[in-house]
């Protein structure tokens, strides 16, 4: 008010006007700036105390170039081969909420179902990440969202756009090629065909099994498992029986062990046609960057 | 009516309805089949999805319901007369408790070996069994005065307790597919698939049914009390010795083969003494066919009600076990 007495005085009126307006947008611009640090936290520094308790997301933040930033992980992590020097803080289930909290972590990754840990959290004014499962494309969702999270956005975009070309690539070597009928096993009792549990018509495995060029024999269950007795199994005909083992290494007699309780079945064609096939090894089917590997040796089984 | 006419007559309607059951039942499905292609011998047995449907997946399926069916409700008869107690059922005395545990340690520690077809879970589930009756076995006998059925009790309900609490610290060490596993074997499944575990299991089964028929008046006295049993003559220890042995093994076998499948082994000889009385000559028997019948038919709409989805079969005798059991409960009281 003082300003706009002075300014009636004299020449200097548009100035004077140009400095108040100038003064009221630095206020305005301050204002601005402040309410958008406390409304989008996002727009703080990028966190550098992370702890990851989903081993597929630590994962995608060592590929995203946000491996430095990760100080603690689950007890199930093994991947990267750098996760397992750092210090491990519980699991899915069995959460260390103590260590965690004394690791004075600025971001924490936890799965969907942990909303214990979540509101401890929340009560210790620590921020997380809540994530999911979901299926194929959710891994470069999370991917762009780590990235966004921990300041890695170009890194993250790039190994996104990297692993969807990736997918595409595999997508058109089996584009118009017949897709076969198939069944997709995670599990059953060793050395039967007891309780055996296959991917059903949703999900990631179910992605995957799309993608590599295969028709899921259980597309109409809305389910990501489901599991088939051998009624279903004989009444499904499925084309290839794909079983997911994880042991690294399997010798012919191994395979042999693993292979033969499928041959009661023999009027299944994947049976008769020798087309029950064992995918082994660790980390097949992780939603993380690995997945490509799994994907390539799905398609090549699907599809030689 | 003779009491001989009488067995006959009850029996033999049992048998007839078990029989017609086990009959019907592979007929029916979560798929229809053609029963004449199923028996075509003509067709090359490799081309022949309906046989296979029939003789693979549903027939063992149906004999080892009726085998885990029969052998659950008789076992649950003879306890229910050694202990004096109609809540008693096959595992309050810990076997399968035991077996559990077994199975569990065989899921967590991966085990993948397999003796005559036989493979670890199984193998495992009935060693649990084994050592469960064992230990319970010399606990109700340590007092040297023959055998507590008290101590028994006790001792039984005691260990089914510490094995669970067992069976929960090893889950919880375990993976999560692991113990997702075990949990599913839990609930009990008769999707055998093979008629190896059923030949297996059979031996055990049938010792146990022959000590069992062999021990019907002796039930009936031991039922009213031993000591009445002891006047009319009866060796109260090696009746009771031979009693819980033979229910253990039994059940023990059962389990292994389809899992811990609960209320089998108390709705049955219930719902038995209500339609026949009370004389173990005729509940006995009568029991173990209708509990084979009651099974048999649990599994198909365990394999039939949500299809292509199954639901356990543990699951359905407990959904019926469960309200009947309380309804039992509210009519004693």
């Amino acid at each position: 008010m003082n300003t706009n007495t002075k300014n009636t005085k004299g020449t200097k009126t548009v100035l004077g006007n140009t400095k108040t307006f100038l003064r009221a947008f630095r206020l305005i611009a301050f204002v601005l700036f402040v309410s958008f640090v406390f409304a989008f936290p996002s727009a703080q520094a990028p966190p550098h105390r992370i702890i990851s308790l989903v081993p597929n997301v630590t994962e995608i933040l060592f590929a995203i170039g946000a491996g430095p930033q990760v100080v603690a992980v689950s007890t199930y992590d093994i991947e990267p081969p750098e996760v397992r020097s750092l210090p491990t803080v519980g699991a899915l289930i069995d959460p260390d909420t103590e260590r965690i909290i004394a690791l004075r972590p600025d971001l924490v990754i936890t799965y969907g179902s942990q909303s214990d840990l979540q509101s401890q959290l929340t009560r210790a004014s620590l921020p997380f990440f809540d994530y999911r499962h979901g299926g194929l494309a959710h891994i470069m969702v999370t991917m762009r969202a780590m990235g966004a999270r921990t300041g890695h956005v170009e890194r993250a975009e790039k190994v996104a756009r990297g692993l969807e070309a990736a997918i595409d690539r595999v997508k058109g070597r089996v584009a118009g090629r017949p897709r076969p009928r198939t069944l997709l096993v995670f599990g059953r009792e060793p050395g039967s065909l007891r309780n055996i549990y296959a991917s059903a018509g949703r999900g990631f495995l179910h992605d995957m099994l799309v993608a590599a060029g295969g028709e899921d024999v259980l597309n109409d269950i809305d389910k990501e498992s489901a599991q088939v007795s051998t009624e279903m199994i004989l009444s499904r005909k499925p084309d290839v029986i794909l079983e997911l083992n994880a042991a690294t290494r399997l010798n012919d007699a191994d395979l042999k062990a693993v292979l033969d309780p499928w041959m009661t079945l023999s009027s299944v064609p994947a049976v008769r046609n020798r087309r029950v096939i064992v995918l082994n090894g660790p980390g097949l089917t992780v939603p993380g960057p690995r997945v490509i590997d799994g994907l390539e040796k799905m398609a090549k089984a699907l599809h030689p | 009516m003779s009491i001989r006419r009488r067995i006959v007559t009850v029996v033999g309607a049992f048998t007839v309805f078990a029989i017609a059951v086990m009959i019907w039942a592979p007929t029916v499905g979560s798929t229809s089949i053609s029963l004449a292609r199923a028996f075509d011998r003509s067709i090359p047995w490799d081309d022949n999805v309906d046989a296979q449907i029939f003789f693979v997946a549903r027939l063992p399926r149906v004999l080892a319901g009726g085998l885990v069916g029969a052998t659950l409700a008789a076992a649950g008869v003879v306890l229910q007369a050694l202990l004096r107690n109609p809540l008693a059922t096959p595992f309050t005395l810990g076997v399968s408790a035991g077996a559990s545990l077994g199975a569990m340690l065989a899921v967590t520690m991966r085990l993948e070996m397999s003796v005559l077809g036989i493979t670890s879970i199984p193998l495992a589930s009935f060693a649990g069994s084994l050592v469960a009756t064992a230990i319970v076995y010399a606990l109700a006998s340590s007092q040297r005065r023959g055998l507590s059925t008290n101590v028994l009790l006790l001792a039984g309900v005691t260990l089914n307790s510490f094995f669970s609490a067992l069976i929960l610290f090893v889950q919880y060490l375990a993976d999560f597919a692991e113990a997702l596993r075990a949990i599913r074997w839990m609930m009990g499944g008769l999707d055998v698939a093979s008629y190896f575990p059923i030949v297996a299991a059979m031996p055990f089964i049938i010792i146990s049914f022959v000590g069992f028929a062999m021990m019907t008046r002796t039930l009936n006295l031991l039922s009213v009390g031993a000591e009445a049993a002891a006047a009319r003559g009866v060796d109260i220890v090696r009746a009771q010795r031979l009693a819980f042995m033979t229910a253990s093994l039994a059940t023990g076998a059962a389990v292994s083969l389809g899992g811990p499948i609960g209320f089998i082994g108390i709705i049955v000889p219930h719902l038995v003494r209500l339609m026949v009385g009370s004389d173990h000559r005729i509940v006995l028997p009568a029991s173990a066919l209708f509990g084979a019948a009651f099974l048999v038919l649990c599994d198909l709409a365990a394999r039939t009600l949500m299809s292509p989805l199954e639901i356990p079969v543990g699951v359905v005798t407990a959904l019926i076990g469960g309200p009947f059991f309380l309804w039992l409960l509210v009519k004693r009281s």
